[in-house]
């Protein structure tokens, strides 16, 4: 930022909200989502993601219409073949030792995957929100114990905490009416939002922390406002930003945590329904006998979506921060 | 700093009795060990269970129960597996070795190859090479390392041996010696290291290359560079006394804490090449419900994460004079 000094000998500050548009006449103010939308069409590879993202969205939520056979349906001999049938025209993407349609279940699996992913994402986020925004306001004993929890949490490898948190809440009684069935999608959602809430909760902690020594929240309490207007009003809408980027994040964590229990063994039984983690951990099996289509399609899609989420995560990081320049 | 680094390890005593009761309650509501046993030997005796129980402490509460398996667990008596009736010591320590070797190798190859990668595109920003290598890093970070492994196994193991017509695997993809091979053999050694080695290395790499270039690229833009370039030195002493020096602090810190988390993190990656190391170790003895082997494993990764945590700092404060330890 320069200053540059009119003739008149008074100084001018450029002022960075001041754009193209101004200089062509045309009065016309901004607003910050406005300039974040324009930053997040600035990240190419990001407005890509979304595309593809959407693309990968409608036809799984479309799957009655886009898929060719049902989720579980065998499909009569092709060839001479009754299983592990190479890709033809009857089966795009080949078929499993089922004679099942390997590009219809891809399809049907994206509807548990992308559920999960989702769900898990929004539930740890409305949690992660409000028990970090009471502990960064709040201070004291609560946000003690969440951040010892979370170091704890975060210390061990994922995988082993999944594993013993799993057997531990299948074991448990009473939270029957919470997780439901063990293998089943819910367990698996339950499950994932205990261990994600705890991330989105240290970043709206941090957040909130930086936050509440600011004038407008000193003013506003000034005002008489109490602490839950303080955070609904002021604290959260401010964090709002990256919250949205640990949504994100939270898909792709869950949409992976699933599929890794379930390439270990441990996820959803294929009697509920089929996942990506469920064709996932059938790749596993066709590796060594070299059935390529069963590996490959699976693992292509499933990576293509975790790109895309993980790409548009990083428009919106760049999205949401002002300061950000086109060092990227 | 030793009264410092002493206080850290007193520490460590309080936070270990923490995690190992807290793990103990988890795993003893979520395995039974008597299932477990009753499992390995389905026609015990009503004496044999008693026996077992008294033997393995499984009497009384939770809480007494830790409190016997913790003196025991101290006292070096650290009991047989369930499955097998092995003592647990000698399997730990051979899974530890083995995961020490792999993870030693592929952090090294990734270390090494995600540094230089992170320094050449910082010090040349915005050029091909830093937006091909920044994108490629990050869609290695998005390839779950399952898939890799087995995208890797498919064309290395099983297609390149179709191809070229061999008679046996192009590159193993499990263990670490053939089936019935006796004594130590570096090439065979290497040889099956080389595909676990590198699904864990592609994500080293990745991680250290952005790294790297986010540390080297503050650095770049700080002060004490103009003036480093000022007094007249020449650019390749700018980058090497000035930048870079100050450029691996954080990534050496990074490092350690890395290095900490090996020994109980590569279990995917160990158990889709059946590596016997600490996570093959981890999902047997988690399968079989065998606390005696989990119990050990958790104690063993929980002090190696708090020691390296605690090597971090110090490494910290000893290459970074600004920063004090009280």
């Amino acid at each position: 930022m320069t200053e540059t000094i009119s003739p008149a000998g008074d100084v001018q500050l450029p002022d960075d909200a001041f754009d193209a548009d101004q200089a062509e006449g045309l009065v016309t103010s901004v607003s910050p989502s406005r300039m974040a939308v324009r930053r997040f069409r600035r990240h190419k590879l990001a407005v890509v993601s979304l595309m593809v993202f959407l693309a990968i969205a409608m036809i799984v939520i479309l799957a009655p219409i886009t898929t060719r056979y049902g989720q579980i349906e065998r499909l009569p001999a092709i060839g001479n073949k009754v299983g592990n049938s190479p890709p033809s025209w009857k089966a795009w993407f080949g078929t499993d030792d089922l004679n099942r349609d390997l590009y219809s279940r891809i399809i049907w699996g994206g509807r548990v995957s992308l559920l999960i992913g989702i769900a898990v994402a929004v539930v740890s986020s409305i949690v992660g929100t409000a028990v970090g925004a009471i502990a960064g306001l709040r201070g004291g004993f609560l946000d003690d114990a969440l951040m010892r929890t979370t170091d704890l949490f975060l210390a061990f490898p994922t995988l082993v905490l999944l594993l013993v948190l799993r057997s531990m809440f299948s074991s448990l009684k009473w939270l029957k009416w919470l997780f439901g069935d063990l293998n089943s999608i819910r367990f698996i959602v339950v499950l994932l939002s205990i261990l994600t809430w705890m991330g989105t909760a240290r970043i709206v902690r941090g957040v909130v922390l930086s936050l509440k020594e600011r004038e407008f929240v000193e003013a506003s309490r000034a005002l008489g406002a109490s602490n839950s207007r303080i955070i609904v009003r002021h604290l959260i809408p401010n964090s709002i930003g990256p919250i949205i980027v640990s949504l994100t994040l939270a898909v792709v964590g869950a949409i992976v945590a699933e599929s890794t229990l379930a390439f270990f063994g441990f996820g959803i039984d294929p009697v509920y329904a089929t996942s990506w983690g469920g064709l996932l951990s059938d790749a596993k099996g066709a590796v060594i006998v070299g059935r390529w289509w069963l590996v490959v399609f699976p693992c292509a899609v499933f990576v293509l979506t975790i790109l895309c989420v993980n790409f548009i995560g990083d428009g919106l990081r760049d999205a949401f921060d002002p300061k950000q320049d086109r060092s990227h | 700093m030793l009264r410092y680094i002493l206080r850290r390890l007193l520490w460590l005593i309080p936070t270990l009795f923490v995690v190992t009761f807290l793990a103990f309650c988890a795993l003893r509501i979520g395995t039974d060990p008597l299932a477990s046993f009753l499992k390995q030997n389905p026609r015990a005796s009503l004496a044999n269970i008693k026996q077992y129980k008294s033997v393995n402490g499984l009497n009384g509460t939770i809480p007494e129960q830790y409190f016997h398996w913790l003196r025991h667990f101290v006292t070096g008596n650290w009991g047989r597996s369930i499955k097998g009736s092995t003592p647990v010591w000698p399997d730990l320590k051979h899974a530890m070795a083995n995961t020490a070797v792999l993870g030693l190798f592929s952090s090294g190859l990734g270390i090494f190859f995600g540094l230089s990668i992170g320094i050449i595109a910082a010090l040349r920003q915005y050029s091909k090479f830093d937006s091909v290598s920044s994108t490629g890093a990050f869609v290695a970070l998005s390839i779950p390392p399952y898939i890799s492994a087995i995208v890797l196994q498919l064309i290395f193991a099983v297609y390149f041996t179709r191809w070229f017509n061999l008679d046996h695997p192009f590159l193993p993809t499990s263990g670490i010696y053939p089936p019935g091979h006796h004594g130590f053999d570096l090439i065979l050694r290497i040889k099956y290291m080389i595909l676990p080695g590198v699904v864990v290395a592609i994500q080293t790499l990745a991680v250290y290359s952005r790294y790297m270039r986010a540390s080297l690229l503050e650095v770049k833009n700080s002060e004490y560079m103009r003036t480093a370039r000022a007094k007249g030195i020449s650019e390749r002493r700018v980058i090497f006394r000035h930048a870079l020096r100050n450029a691996l602090i954080p990534v050496t810190t990074f490092a350690a804490l890395d290095i900490g988390a090996i020994i109980g993190g590569l279990v995917i990656t160990e158990n889709i090449f059946g590596y016997p190391g600490m996570g093959v170790f981890f999902l047997k003895a988690f399968n079989n419900g065998d606390y005696p082997q989990l119990m050990p494993w958790l104690v063993i990764v929980a002090i190696a994460l708090i020691l390296f945590n605690l090597v971090a700092d110090v490494v910290y404060a000893f290459l970074d004079p600004r920063i004090r330890l009280a």
